[in-house]
């Protein structure tokens, strides 16, 4: 099975801006008319649904915030009675009030429909058996690729995270196809995989739908490498829908973003203003076909570009860039974005795993400066000073080939770099502008 | 050849006094000691009496630590000592990443460490040419 439903994966540029559009005045005539906080923030810009003539109208519609799911909480954005609910999830509330999305039978349809799409692109067909190691619960993981593997016919088990010792048996005796977990929870199972002398030969293992938290293209090959698979992305958050608004096929460049579902934009997040085709910026996403929490340019916060090239594939869906990072971290040097995670890919190049590290912004007379600041690893130490002034030449080129402006790289002592939580606390932003 | 113990060191005050405190409680004697500096941070070489204990308890204090063999040579404690030593290497194109002195001395000797190039080629032309290269053991209990 090539695709689960070519009809819409395949579509026409053409088709996909009528089909995008008629739904989107849909969604807005719904959004006005049933969920008094988005009519009166269309109304604080002076727009009616009627405004919406054609898709680029989107752009002046208002942004949504995760703030403005956090002071309508918990039920504030829903646009239909709570008597058409039929689940709730909710997000772990890690940077404030958590948040509650709420699905009607239809979007719990859709949801099916995305992940099922997404678990075809990783080659499942009726015969899978796939391992559902996400979480089960609140979190939108575990459930979300749950009922797509039910929907194309496959067996789900439905294990959930953690007790690795019985997922590793699991998938030996079951003869797991598929597994669907975080990408470090994969690295980890092949690890404890190694520890209990199970090689990758004795495992029926073909691919792996990894996401919910970002993972770089080393991360990839180690996984692929270690567990003889295909491992590809899935794309999502809870408030869209959750995993499944957009997946790699086996090409794996770029995640094909389910258009007929999701309309995105790339925007800058500072100007707001949306950016031409190929830049890079902050993913918005505008839901068409919701339900119960209907969103209007809801701002994710995470770093991507969009590609519209033809695919390999044969699918048409736009492709979107692996996410590179959050705007939350970005800051602006010398007038270039710069995001942690670009120091981190060019740190992993070093070695195996990337060393702790700091950025820190200063400005010096009238010019920023910008200081990596890296906690020393055994790879890294020698008893030279040449040595250790040439690992620091090495990063230091390598990040302005990457960057475009110059750095200074500091080497610091190991855990000498703060932690939070286990974290690294990524940017210090010294100017005081 | 001797072993050698290195610690990366940030310029900052308070991280030799850490290194010397951690040593100091683990009951390991200094010997021999030299700093490399940067602007931003220096490398502290030391000769102990027990260079892996040394590693392992600062390894444990988080700090990042080499072993590396170096040689150790005994050389006249007079004028021009040194130089007859370092004279044979140059004749043979040896180099020296680094050298430094013994914090104490034996009678009418001078103690010095020599990080060459060609550590085992470099050992084998100074005894050839007498000049005293010493053992582990010699050096640890200094």
């Amino acid at each position: 099975m090539q695709y689960w439903n070519p009809t819409y994966e395949c579509m026409s540029r053409e088709d996909i801006r009528r089909v995008q559009f008629e739904r989107l005045v849909e969604t807005v005539k719904r959004v006005y008319h049933n969920v008094p906080h988005y009519r009166n923030k269309m109304q604080a810009k002076g727009i009616e649904p009627g405004d919406i003539k054609s898709l680029d109208d989107l752009k002046s519609l208002p942004f949504t915030y995760k703030d403005d799911l956090r002071v309508t909480y918990p039920f504030g954005m829903f646009a239909v009675p709570l008597s058409e609910i039929i689940r709730i999830h909710a997000s772990s509330g890690t940077t404030g009030k958590q948040t509650v999305v709420g699905y009607t039978r239809k979007d719990i349809e859709t949801w099916s429909e995305v992940t099922a799409r997404a678990l075809v692109c990783a080659g499942a067909d009726k015969n899978s058996i796939v391992q559902v190691a996400y979480g089960y619960g609140l979190f939108t993981g575990g459930l979300g690729l749950h009922y797509g593997t039910e929907k194309i016919g496959a067996a789900v088990i439905p294990i959930s995270g953690g007790n690795t010792k019985r997922q590793i048996q699991i998938m030996k005796d079951f003869g797991t196809t598929i597994l669907a977990c975080t990408p470090s929870y994969a690295l980890y199972i092949a690890e404890e995989l190694h520890e209990a002398g199970i090689k990758k030969e004795d495992l029926k293992l073909k691919a792996g739908i990894f996401g919910a938290e970002p993972w770089s293209e080393q991360m990839r090959r180690e996984i692929e490498e270690q567990l003889g698979i295909l491992a590809i992305d899935i794309y999502g958050l809870s408030e869209v829908i959750g995993p499944g608004v957009a997946c790699e096929c086996k090409y794996k460049c770029g995640l094909h973003i389910n258009e007929d579902h999701f309309i995105p934009e790339i925007i800058d997040p500072e100007t707001e203003e949306v950016l031409p085709e190929g830049s890079v910026g902050e993913l918005v996403f505008t839901t068409i076909t919701k339900e119960g929490l209907p969103l209007i340019r809801y701002r994710t916060r995470d770093i991507s570009s969009l590609n519209y090239e033809r695919c390999e594939c044969g699918r048409t869906f736009v492709r979107m860039e692996k996410v590179c990072g959050r705007t939350d971290d970005m800051i602006i040097v010398r007038g270039v974005n710069v995001f942690p995670s670009q120091i981190e890919s060019v740190l992993l190049e070093l070695g195996e795993t990337a060393p702790h590290y700091q950025l820190v912004v200063d400005r010096v007379g009238k010019l920023d400066m910008l200081e990596v600041r890296v906690e020393m690893t055994p790879q890294m130490f020698s008893d030279k000073v040449k040595n250790i002034e040439s690992v620091e030449k090495r990063i230091r080129s390598a990040i302005e080939s990457t960057l475009g402006i110059s750095t200074k790289v500091t080497l610091v002592e190991p855990k000498s770099i703060a932690r939070s939580e286990g974290k690294a606390k990524r940017v210090i932003d010294n100017r005081k502008i | 050849m001797v072993k050698q113990i290195s610690i990366f060191l940030e310029n900052k005050s308070g991280r030799l006094a850490h290194v010397t405190k951690v040593l100091g409680e683990n009951g390991i004697d200094i010997s021999a000691l030299s700093i490399a500096d940067t602007t931003d941070f220096g490398i502290l070489r030391l000769i102990v009496n027990n260079p892996e204990k040394a590693e392992e308890v600062l390894k444990k204090e988080g700090f990042s630590v080499g072993l590396t063999d170096v040689i150790a040579i005994s050389v006249e404690d007079k004028p021009g000592g040194l130089y007859k030593a370092l004279a044979i290497l140059a004749e043979h194109s040896i180099g020296i990443e680094y050298i430094y002195a013994f914090v104490g001395k034996r009678e009418n000797e001078a103690l010095v460490i020599l990080r060459p190039d060609k550590p085992c080629e470099a050992i084998k032309v100074l005894t050839e040419k007498n000049i005293k290269v010493l053992e582990q053991e010699d050096v640890y209990n200094l």
